[in-house]
């Protein structure tokens, strides 16, 4: 029940990232996130499927596809930003609150016509590793391909964001939009690295979790999502490492309480979760919380 | 100010609208191109989706960057202080000539309509007329008071079950149970209201949304009290003292009925924005902090907008449930919440006639137009984006009252 939790919070941490990100630079609840995890899942499955009718080995299936999801992911969350959001920069925050509820409507449509509303069996793309074998019947290989690629991904991105250039320029860009500019940022080109940055994650989340649970269909993203965004609030959004201990935190609630409550109510769960914390702790676990000045 | 306009170069242009449609032309092409059946594993390559595609992103791109520019030039006149002009729309609906005539014909129609159409079309209308009354209640909240609520659909779904509980269990009438309903959205409104109203703007959407789904899901998984997916049938009809009416004269009757409740609707909403509340509401939407200082309770005149909105969807839900006769979780997802958004968006927040027009277009026109019914949620979502970029004030944008300071007095002049 433990590891279960573990599995399922990487993955909620791997989304949240996006949301935390994006919010912390320009303040936005990027509705339509969740919409991006599910095309990257839905990516994956289909070059996965054409690849293995033309009859290529698992690992380059696995790397193909893998790779074809990050970057179609990448490139809707970057074109998303461009038409819903970039137009509405200064408008007031629910005006680009409701135009990021229409992208998700939109998103999820889209996918629906064009392809099916039937759930798709998502094949096994996660290979099983031998040397693991001796350990399965403590954490499944495929569950540990989970955890670890969520902990790399966490690093990197913590490396990414403290120590270079461009994680620079997007810290600044967070504390004061205007300043950087004058000091120099290209401000547009950094919210759209945090828009690729944070759909790549998402996309990797959605491939580990589709084939780990085996199948997916349009609106996979809408649940996803919200808990994903619960994640980011809890852990404190703004804050990277908050998305992860969020993420952890939500996994385990939810499989213990579907473990000892109920599995009929698995998502009420995580609902109550984020009301309650929003009620009593809006600035989350590591955040910081901020008086509103005049 | 001709010299301010900015050069506009064909090939640029031209550039610009390719690259864009190259560029989705990659972007849908696994979607919409490839279609794998993962059962027989074959694959369906569909390249006539790209090359639309192509050309469709070639030609909208165009229209795209025109009305952005035009969007741009409007601000700039507005910022230069040249004052708003009314719209065509607007000023039609303001002329007293053209008004008392259109409202009389309005009337005429709305009164005769069940007769001069079945009972089928009566139906729709029926609908319809409920999406006027559920708009224009949210239309309270988001539009007015400025609090996105995402999970309206919830006191929806509370005053639907709670005629289908009260009539199945306890044979409870409509007329009984209307204002219960009404009651009951107006408890859990302020119930759910007083903790999340302290939250920031978009904290609120997100809650109220996962309030709604809670109000979801536990209506489809305590079998027990709600009969879980399977739902409620055989909810009564209102009745007309006792008479008994069939299929046709019933809803002739909730029609009827349906009018009236949105006439009511109207005339509060109405008398609402104008009154101290109203105003109230307004400036708390414009800036909460200058509210404050003036004197407003914050938390009070939140909870009130909230309150209402959800009597009304309260009401709404016992008006559904007694015109279908059967109630079940999936009439209450996130979706329909979506859908009235939408009118109040498309309404032009805060504009009562905005809303109900918004209402009657965006329910009437997928029943009419069958073929384009299958596309409605993707135009929806499509058209909540282009009208916060283009057009935030709504189809008919609602006039502020403007009041200005004339200063007269001796210190006015040097």
């Amino acid at each position: 029940m433990f590891l279960g939790g573990l599995t399922r919070g990487s993955i909620y941490a791997l989304i949240a990232l996006g949301y935390t990100m994006v919010y912390g630079i320009i303040e936005l609840i990027n509705f339509a996130h969740g919409e991006i995890y599910m095309i990257g899942a839905f990516t994956a499955l289909i070059i996965a499927s054409v690849l293995t009718v033309y009859g290529l080995n698992a690992l380059a299936v696995l790397v193909l596809a893998a790779g074809a999801a990050v970057i179609y992911s990448a490139a809707y969350g970057f074109t998303m930003e461009k038409i819903a959001y970039k137009p509405l920069r200064r408008a007031p925050r629910l005006s680009a609150l409701i135009s990021a509820i229409g992208m998700s409507i939109f998103l999820q449509n889209y996918v629906l016509l064009a392809q099916t509303s039937d759930f798709l069996p998502f094949p096994a793309l996660i290979p099983e590793l031998k040397f693991w074998r001796p350990y399965s019947h403590l954490i499944s290989s495929a569950e540990l391909v989970i955890v670890v690629t969520t902990i790399a991904a966490m690093v990197g991105l913590n490396i990414l964001i403290k120590f270079t250039k461009m994680g620079k320029a997007m810290r600044a860009t967070a504390q004061d939009k205007d300043m950087a500019l004058l000091l120099g940022v290209n401000v547009n080109r950094v919210i759209s690295q945090t828009f690729i940055i944070g759909s790549s994650m998402a996309a990797l989340g959605g491939i580990l979790i589709a084939s780990h649970v085996g199948q997916i269909n349009f609106y996979i993203g809408f649940i996803a999502g919200i808990k994903a965004f619960t994640a980011a609030v809890l852990g404190g959004i703004g804050s990277v490492p908050g998305a992860a201990l969020g993420g952890l935190v939500l996994g385990l609630t939810e499989s213990f309480a579907t473990g000892y409550v109920s599995s009929d109510y698995e998502d009420v769960f995580a609902f109550i979760l984020l009301v309650l914390i929003l009620i009593f702790r809006p600035e989350g676990i590591l955040g910081r919380s901020t008086a509103q000045k005049v | 100010m001709p010299a301010h306009r900015p050069r506009i170069s064909i090939v640029s242009e031209l550039r610009q609208s390719l690259v864009a449609s190259v560029w989705f032309m990659f972007l849908t092409f696994p979607i919409m191109v490839i279609r794998v059946n993962t059962i027989e594993n074959t694959i369906e390559w569909r390249w006539r989706n790209m090359v639309l595609i192509g050309l469709g992103t070639f030609f909208l791109s165009f229209i795209w960057r025109f009305f952005l520019r035009r969007r741009e030039a409007g601000r700039k006149k507005a910022e230069g202080g040249e004052t708003q002009r009314l719209t065509l729309t607007r000023r039609i609906i303001a002329a007293r000539e053209v008004r008392r005539p259109s409202l009389v014909a309005v009337g005429a129609f709305v009164l005769l309509f069940p007769f001069l159409f079945s009972t089928y079309q009566t139906n729709i209308m029926i609908t319809a007329l409920i999406y006027v009354m559920l708009g224009l209640g949210l239309n309270i909240v988001v539009g007015v008071a400025g609090l996105l609520d995402l999970g309206y659909v919830a006191f929806y779904a509370v005053g639907a079950y709670a005629y289908a509980l009260l009539n199945h269990h306890y044979g409870l009438g409509f007329y009984s149970v209307l204002p219960l309903g009404a009651l009951l959205g107006l408890t859990f409104g302020v119930l759910l209201g007083f903790p999340v109203l302290r939250l920031r703007g978009d904290y609120l959407a997100i809650v109220t949304l996962g309030f709604g789904e809670i109000i979801r899901l536990i209506l489809e998984n305590w079998n027990e009290f709600s009969q879980g997916p399977s739902g409620i049938a055989g909810i009564d009809r209102p009745g007309l003292f006792g008479l008994d009416l069939d299929l046709d004269l019933a809803m002739k009757y909730l029609y009827y009925l349906m009018v009236v409740m949105v006439l009511f609707t109207i005339f509060v909403v109405n008398r609402l924005q104008n009154s101290r509340i109203g105003r109230a509401w307004l400036a708390l939407r414009e800036d909460e902090i200058a509210c404050q200082a003036m004197g407003i309770d914050k938390h009070k005149t939140k909870l009130t907008a909230f309150g209402l909105g959800a009597t009304w969807a309260g009401m709404a839900g016992v008006i559904f449930a007694a015109k279908t006769t059967f109630v079940n979780p999936a009439s209450f997802t996130f979706m329909e919440s979506a859908i009235i958004l939408s009118i109040v968006v498309m309404g032009g927040m805060g504009s009562i006639v905005g809303v109900t027009l918004a209402a009657f277009v965006l329910m009437l026109l997928p029943e009419y137009l069958r073929a384009f019914s299958e596309y409605r949620m993707l135009l929806f979502g499509a058209c909540l984006v282009l009208m916060m970029v283009f057009r935030p004030g709504g189809l008919i944008q609602k006039v502020q009252r403007h009041y200005e300071f004339h200063d007269q007095g001796p210190a006015g002049r040097d």
